[in-house]
């Protein structure tokens, strides 16, 4: 079951919850091995508090436009094709920029005498291991992304992360994916494909602003199950408890500000370390995810 | 005229708090105008009570769009779509388009032999002139799952800047977005100074890490403050250091203190809601931040 952790406001709890519910599967017998994925690739932080080895890094980017001069007859098509006008003809020069380019290839298809291949641009990297855990039988793979500073496009990488590293069919397996902060493309790209998406907010009017925006981009376009937890209960205002009784969202867990909490977060304690009476209330988490998306595969067929 | 962005690498850690006390500051000193850059998750209007003057469509990018009365169902759109936004349809809709996946590449276009697709216009978002009491307030929605919002974040901190040179306006705030991609480095462009709000966490200092770079990368100055700094002090003087180390100073420590919440469900900056520790902090922070500026 492929779950998506995200939020809309920053702050809110997102790598807290996800790094909790991580753990706390890690230690339930009854399931396989889960698997992390940070996918905020611009400030990725997870690995803060799992502490991962990691096995495997390689170079992930996009395929960008190399044009061979002696085939290029300088016609001017691809850069007349181009959407994102990240490549020019100048009279017998052809200019490509990096930075604009979306690796879709349409240059390549569209060039009349195949003077085009495509290199690597190299814009991130996506590395992949293991969490360090406190006992031995129990483990949980870990893996994330992160962009090279001065990148602009983290959705590619997002991208490369999800297929390079989520199996074809990861049947009971809980997968469990930490997205950016935000609506915009990189929290798409981290939602398509999930089976759940958790919103982690504060009961705040911030919080429930940018809640309702992730909630349209989850429920309303990408048609996913979605549920709620409120972190820092107590501080703020009624407006997230009335937002999801309205909209019929389940609220399932609920955790109380606390400065304990905030202040263990603060040295990379993660939640279940600090007050591990909170466990169980993960793994019940789970359970409730995996009821509420069995009853939506039930609905559907 | 000078513009001043606040950023964070990380989310939630005070950013659009420290804005809108800053407006609230600023506005007592010298005409303002303020740009809310985080287009996809804007704030700042919840706490500065704008009056809309002006609403404009923004149009970011194009979208496919496949005629089902042509399409054969060759599949060629499928084979060459690089990012999954074509799906295999059934009856009479052989495939259809994603619109969240699509990036309006127009790879298909070009490739369908039947001339079925055609790239059609897409509304992204909307943009808005407001009146605040501190001053014009430039701000945006970005729709649900849009792409462009660095395009957006562009479009609303150019409006702000032509507005303020137009009517002589000292300076320009903007409020930015987390993380270190596209709309924050078209937030902080041409910027002339950087104020990085920080939390004393191991996430904090990581993030602050990567955004510095972002903005020294881009030839921003920066200046750091740290928020709710009491909740580690420790970690807090290591933030302290690392900056001295990077010659940065670090203009100011807000304690932690629920106020700053409470202000927020009033619809207010805290600087304007309370006379406590947390708007003194803010107020020996803006006079260092004018000094930075020279305004």
């Amino acid at each position: 079951m492929i779950i998506t952790v995200a939020s809309g406001k920053g702050g809110t709890g997102k790598t807290t919850v996800a790094v909790s519910l991580a753990l706390s599967l890690a230690k339930s017998v009854n399931l396989a091995n889960p698997l992390y994925l940070d996918c905020d690739v611009e400030e990725p932080n997870a690995a803060l508090f799992l502490q991962p080895t990691f096995q495997e890094r390689r170079e992930v980017g996009q395929m960008i436009p190399e044009v061979d001069p002696e085939t290029c007859i300088y016609c001017g098509r691809c850069a007349e094709v181009c959407q994102y006008h990240a490549i020019a003809v100048v009279e017998e020069k052809v200019l490509v920029f990096p930075e604009l380019c979306h690796g879709c290839g349409s240059c390549t298809l569209n060039c009349p005498t195949d003077a085009i291949h495509e290199v690597l641009n190299v814009m991130g990297t996506v590395e992949r291991g293991w969490a360090k855990l406190s006992s031995a039988s129990r483990r949980l793979e870990f893996a994330q992304g992160t962009m090279n500073v001065g990148e602009a496009m983290a959705v590619p990488i997002i991208r490369q992360l999800k297929q390079g590293v989520i199996p074809p069919d990861p049947g009971d397996r809980p997968i469990i994916l930490d997205a950016s902060p935000g609506t915009a493309c990189p929290v798409v790209e981290s939602m398509r494909g999930a089976d759940f998406v958790l919103m982690v907010t504060e009961p705040t009017p911030f919080g429930l602003h940018d809640l309702r925006l992730a909630v349209e981009v989850a429920r309303d376009e990408l048609g996913l199950p979605v549920g709620v937890v409120i972190n820092r209960d107590g501080v703020g205002d009624q407006g997230v408890n009335d937002y999801c009784a309205t909209e019929g969202i389940p609220i399932l867990m609920r955790i109380p500000l606390d400065r304990r909490i905030a202040e263990a977060y603060s040295d990379g304690g993660t939640l279940v370390d600090t007050l591990p009476e909170y466990r169980e209330q993960f793994q019940n988490l789970y359970a409730a995810i995996g009821r509420l998306v069995a009853e939506r595969k039930g609905a559907r067929a | 005229m000078k513009q001043l962005v606040i950023l964070s690498g990380k989310g939630g850690t005070g950013k659009t708090t420290v804005a809108a006390a800053l407006a609230h500051l600023a506005s007592q000193d010298l005409p303002i105008v303020l740009a809310d850059a985080d287009v996809d998750a804007a704030n700042l209007e919840l706490v500065l009570d704008p009056t809309k003057q002006e609403v404009q469509d923004f149009a970011g990018g194009k979208l496919a769009v496949i005629d089902p009365e042509t399409c054969t169902a060759c599949g060629t759109c499928y084979k060459v779509c690089r990012f999954e936004a074509i799906i295999p349809g059934s009856g009479t809709e052989a495939y259809r388009v994603d619109s969240l996946g699509c990036e309006g590449c127009a790879a298909c276009f070009y490739q369908c032999p039947e001339e079925a697709i055609r790239m059609e216009e897409q509304r992204d978002g909307q943009w808005f002139r407001s009146d605040t009491r501190f001053g014009p307030l430039f701000h945006a929605h970005l729709f649900a799952g849009q792409e462009n919002s660095g395009k957006l974040v562009t479009l609303v901190k150019q409006q702000a800047r032509l507005l303020a040179q137009d009517t002589g306006a000292a300076l320009v705030v903007v409020d930015g977005p987390p993380g270190i991609g596209c709309p924050v480095i078209s937030a902080s462009t041409g910027m002339d100074l950087a104020l990085h709000v920080v939390e004393p966490t191991v996430s904090g200092v990581h993030d602050l890490e990567r955004i510095m770079a972002t903005t020294n990368h881009f030839g921003v100055p920066s200046l750091v403050l740290i928020n709710k700094a009491d909740l580690n002090p420790a970690r807090a003087d290591e933030i302290t250091a690392f900056c001295a180390g990077r010659g940065v100073q670090v203009v100011g420590y807000i304690p932690y203190d629920t106020i700053v919440t409470e202000a927020m469900v009033q619809g207010q900056p805290v600087t304007d809601y309370t006379d406590g520790p947390v708007t003194e902090a803010l107020q020996a922070i803006w006079e260092r931040v004018k000094d930075h500026l020279d305004v």
